[in-house]
């Protein structure tokens, strides 16, 4: 019998720890602003953007 | 200055530049060179981005603030079950499927009537969408012409109609040449992917601009923005739109492959699955890149046209034009037309294949026309019903624009179509993950979903347009107060997405699944539940060609190809076939179980599984199975599978088995060897003495006449040889119940000080004679271990009197020295003699090996001391070893382990 691959699983948790990260209430956490652009915009572009270098990673990660 | 005719011709360029890199790739294909790398693939998933998302993010980020995020984070978390998208484009390819209505009708039995179904919510629902490109693009047109003070020049003709018209005619040039309905659009692919880049570089160039050219950057905006209470507002996240936040992700999330052309592009334009992996990441990325200055956009626009009624879904385009940057105003228009057209290319081309082959074809198939012309080609017929779905579609696309399009925003009007696409995900994921679920239960589900979405959204768009009255949105059909279309049963409070994708959803499946668990499948059924759900788990072939039984003639189902798939295509396909079965010509192919599910798979990729189930069962003499037979069949299938299994492993466990008892029967001839050796060492040793005894006795028997002195000599050799003798046999008795373990062992508390002097004084004697000088560094009452004292005492004799034998006499010195280390006794015996070499000091523990030349010198010892020693001190744990260099003496240590403290 196949076993899921490592790497679908990494990418499938990583999908999981996204669900809590983008959605109420943490997304309205963050206040004030940061370089004076509001930190709610830079908490959901910096934390899509962490998603997305930690995929690549894991999917462009060659051999095992 | 934008003149008219000059847009016209920028577009007609721009239309001509897309057909031309689908012409290359399509000339890449045919050559064999795909151009569809990993890049590519995942560039062309970005016809998700459409006009909606050129311009009406902006639209809804002036309204919404950062809600408008939410359509492509449910996205990026979607793509990341690659698991479930693998599994789709594996199901996908092994049965040829061709869209989303032939996936779940394939499923669930071949059924015509849920392919129908699908199709049927598929067009009704997308409709909306492809209303929202005619009116972004009709809006954006009327922009950039305001702008130039050109009357429109239209004859009198709607533009969004002519729009219409023209992404038609492209549609048609564009995606329906090819005569073979059969074969994947490479060429399409590959400018979706162009218009990706040309969209994403357009939104971009606009985003800069107003951000940095006519602001002072992000913060300046973001400043400004903040200064005004209303705009404050924008940069806040509402608690109170929690549900809706959550909601919209959720629907963006199915969208991503329930939507018939991102179903298309994801699963059956796939070209390799490992190009997922890139597209896992890259599809993201580039949706955060088109999404960075949307937000600024917004603000910007309503900064610098605050009070002026322009319509923020056009704010990419006013903003530059509002600088006079026209070049720029140009650009933005072919980034929006590029998203429109790439949207229209692909969607109603996944549409007109469905439409075609679930809709038209079994209505064809039970015409008399088609009856009579029996023998006529069809591939011609496919692709002209194909180009008048396309015509269609667009036309009722436009149609609801003039129906309902005014009245809302363009993200509103693309939400109503995520949500009818949104009905298909209990159906299709449950299919793909639960046997049980049944043709009944997938079309109840599909029925309520559909209906709570007409009630509660489409209609009530049209009513919100005017176009029918709206009474059941505000008092409720019939005046019933809880069927309001957008409060049901009471339930107000959200916003109308949210509050359709709560019913629907809910009506969907429950029905599903209660009414799949109150259903029996039929054969067809359950097998096709088998093949989805275990797609991953076995080679599908195994129990494919034992679930069909019929006759049928090879002539009967070649004519049915050549029909369908033209007679050039139909003969490759089946010399590929029949070369891939050994086969050198296909006339003499066999017409078995195993070509007629070939042909039945080729037929499929042309005219969807259902039709080709009916058509493969019109030429052939099939025997039904019954439900019963084909569980049978797949149980079995299943068994051997399992007893399979179970044999490997057996095999494993024999082989693991096997190999251990070869080491022990390799093992077991070295002790026989051993053995042997053993003996025929133990005869030498013996005879030796036993010769000299038997010599001198047979001279003093022959001959009487011996000297006294001489007989006392003799007589003295011959006890000490039979002395010899006994102590020989004695030690090798004691070695033998040693290796045997019967050796008696009475073990208590020994003091190693006491053992060791007492031995040192029973040799004592021994040493004088020979002149050698023993002392030692030990305490009174030594260290005491749990041990046999009469062993330990052979030992200690032994090690003694194999020293006093080397060591040369007069001047020879042998010490004793007894210390504690590391919980174990040891004790070191030393001399300086002639030493021994480093292979020496191992071999002297083996059996009747001695130190010294044995071959010149008399042996001084029997040669099993040391093995009997070490054998000793191996039984209480302890270890015996010597440690020497040849010419400076040798020592020899053992150790014997302490006592575990007290506690």
């Amino acid at each position: 019998m196949k076993r899921a691959s490592p790497t679908r699983q990494r990418l499938a948790a990583l999908g999981l720890l996204g669900i809590p990260l983008l959605t109420y209430p943490l997304i309205a956490l963050p206040e004030g602003t940061l370089l004076g652009i509001p930190a709610s915009y830079v908490y959901l572009f910096g934390v899509w953007a962490g998603l997305i270098a930690l995929a690549a990673l894991v999917a462009e990660r060659k051999g095992k | 200055m934008l003149a008219g005719w000059f847009v016209a011709l920028l577009s007609a360029a721009y239309l001509a530049l897309l057909f031309a890199v689908a012409r290359f790739g399509d000339a890449r294909a045919d050559g064999g060179r795909s151009i569809i790398s990993a890049n590519v693939y995942a560039l062309s998933l970005a016809v998700y981005c459409t006009s909606w998302t050129f311009f009406g993010s902006v639209g809804r980020a002036t309204s919404g603030g950062l809600s408008f995020l939410t359509i492509y984070l449910g996205p990026t978390l979607m793509l990341l079950c690659v698991t479930v998208i693998v599994k789709m484009i594996r199901i996908s390819k092994a049965y040829r499927i061709t869209s989303i209505a032939d996936f779940i009708a394939s499923r669930y039995g071949k059924s015509q009537l849920l392919a129908g179904m699908v199709t049927v919510i598929a067009v009704i629902g997308v409709v909306p969408y492809i209303a929202l490109q005619l009116k972004a693009v009709a809006a954006s047109l009327d922009v950039l012409f305001e702008q130039s003070g050109h009357a429109v020049f239209f004859w009198g003709l709607d533009s969004t109609f002519l729009i219409a018209l023209v992404l038609a005619l492209f549609t048609i040039l564009f995606g329906t040449r090819h005569l073979d309905a059969t074969e994947r659009h490479e060429g399409m692919v590959a400018a979706v992917a162009f218009e990706s880049v040309v969209k994403l570089v357009a939104f971009m160039a606009v985003g800069l601009f107003v951000t940095y050219g006519m602001f002072g950057g992000l913060s300046d905006l973001f400043g400004k923005a903040m200064a005004s209470p209303e705009l404050g507002r924008l940069l806040q996240h509402d608690q109170a739109r929690a549900g809706t936040w959550t909601s919209l992700i959720v629907l963006s999330g199915l969208a991503i492959i329930l939507l018939p052309r991102q179903f298309q592009i994801i699963v059956v334009e796939n070209v390799d699955e490992s190009h997922l992996k890139r597209a896992v990441w890259m599809f993201p990325l580039y949706l955060l890149l088109i999404n960075i200055f949307v937000l600024p956009l917004a603000i910007g626009g309503l900064l610098h046209f605050s009070g002026q009624g322009v319509n923020p879904d056009t704010f990419v385009l006013t903003l530059p034009l509002a600088r006079g940057a026209e070049a720029l105003a140009l650009l933005a228009f072919i980034g929006g037309l590029s998203a429109a057209t790439g949207m229209v290319i692909v969607e109603t081309i996944a549409l007109s294949t469905m439409v075609c082959n679930d809709l038209a074809m079994p209505l064809l198939l039970r015409s008399r026309w088609l009856q009579a012309a029996r023998r006529q080609d069809l591939s011609g017929l496919l692709i002209g019903i194909r180009r008048a779905a396309i015509v269609l579609i667009l036309l009722l696309g436009y149609i609801y624009f003039r129906a309902a399009g005014e009245a809302y925003a363009l993200v509103g009007i693309g939400l109503i179509s995520f949500s009818a696409v949104a009905q298909f995900a209990p159906v299709l994921f449950g299919g793909m993950y639960w046997k049980q679920a049944t043709h009944a239960g997938a079309t109840a589900g599909l029925l309520a979903g559909f209906a709570v979405w007409l009630y509660t959204l489409l209609l009530p768009s049209f009513a919100k347009s005017g176009w029918i009255g709206s009474g059941f949105v505000e008092q409720g059909l019939f005046g019933i107060e809880w069927l309001r279309a957008q409060a049901l049963f009471g339930l107000s409070g959200m916003d109308e997405i949210s509050h359709c994708l709560w019913w629907s959803m809910l009506a969907n499946i429950a029905c599903y699944v209660v009414v799949s668990l109150n259903s029996t499948p039929d054969a067809m059924e359950a097998s096709q539940a088998e093949r989805f759900v275990d797609i991953l788990r076995h080679g599908r072939r195994d129990a494919d060609a034992r679930l069909w039984r019929g006759k049928t003639s090879l002539g009967a189902v070649v004519e049915l190809l050549e029909r369908f798939l033209g007679a050039n295509r139909a003969h490759q396909q089946l010399a590929i076939y029949a070369a891939g079965r050994g086969y050198a010509d296909w006339q003499t192919l066999p017409a078995d179980a195993e070509f007629v599910h070939f042909a039945e798979t080729e037929l499929a990729g042309a005219i969807g599984s259902a039709s080709a189930r009916v058509m493969v069962s019109s030429v052939v003499q099939e025997e039904d199975l019954g439900l019963e037979e084909v569980l049978d069949i797949l149980d079995e299938a299943t068994q051997v599978r399992a007893y399979s299994r179970e044999l490997e492993a057996k095999q494993r466990e024999l082989e693991a088995a096997t190999a251990e008892l070869r080491a022990a029967n390799e093992r077991l001839r070295e002790l026989d060897r051993m053995k042997d050796d053993f003996i025929s060492t133990v005869t030498h040793e013996l005879r030796t003495p036993l010769t000299s005894i038997r010599a001198l006795s047979e001279m003093l028997h022959e001959d009487p006449r011996t000297e006294l002195t001489d007989r006392k000599r003799f007589l003295g050799i011959i006890v000490n040889e039979a002395e010899r003798l006994t102590r020989l046999i004695n030690q090798i008795l004691d070695m033998a119940k040693l290796e045997s373990g019967r050796a008696e062992w009475t073990t208590g508390d020994v003091d190693i000080g006491e053992v060791v002097r007492e031995s040192m004084d029973s040799l004592g004697q021994l040493f004088r004679e020979k002149g050698v000088l023993l002392a030692g560094d030990f305490p009174e009452h030594g260290p005491v271990v749990q041990a046999d004292r009469d062993r330990l005492m052979q030992v200690m004799i032994n090690l003694l009197s194999n020293a006093v034998k080397f060591v040369p006499g007069d001047g020879g010195r042998v010490r004793v020295d007894v210390g504690c280390q590391g919980g174990l006794v040891r004790v070191v015996v030393s001399d300086n003699g002639p030493g021994l070499t480093a292979e020496e000091c191992s071999v002297i523990f083996e059996k009747f090996r001695q130190g010294g030349n044995t071959l010149t010198d008399k042996p001084k010892g029997t040669g099993l001391g040391l093995p009997i020693s070490r054998q000793i001190v191996e039984y209480f744990g302890g270890n015996l070893w010597a440690e020497s260099r040849p010419g400076e003496g040798a020592c020899f240590i053992f150790t014997v382990p302490l006592p575990a403290p007290e506690k």
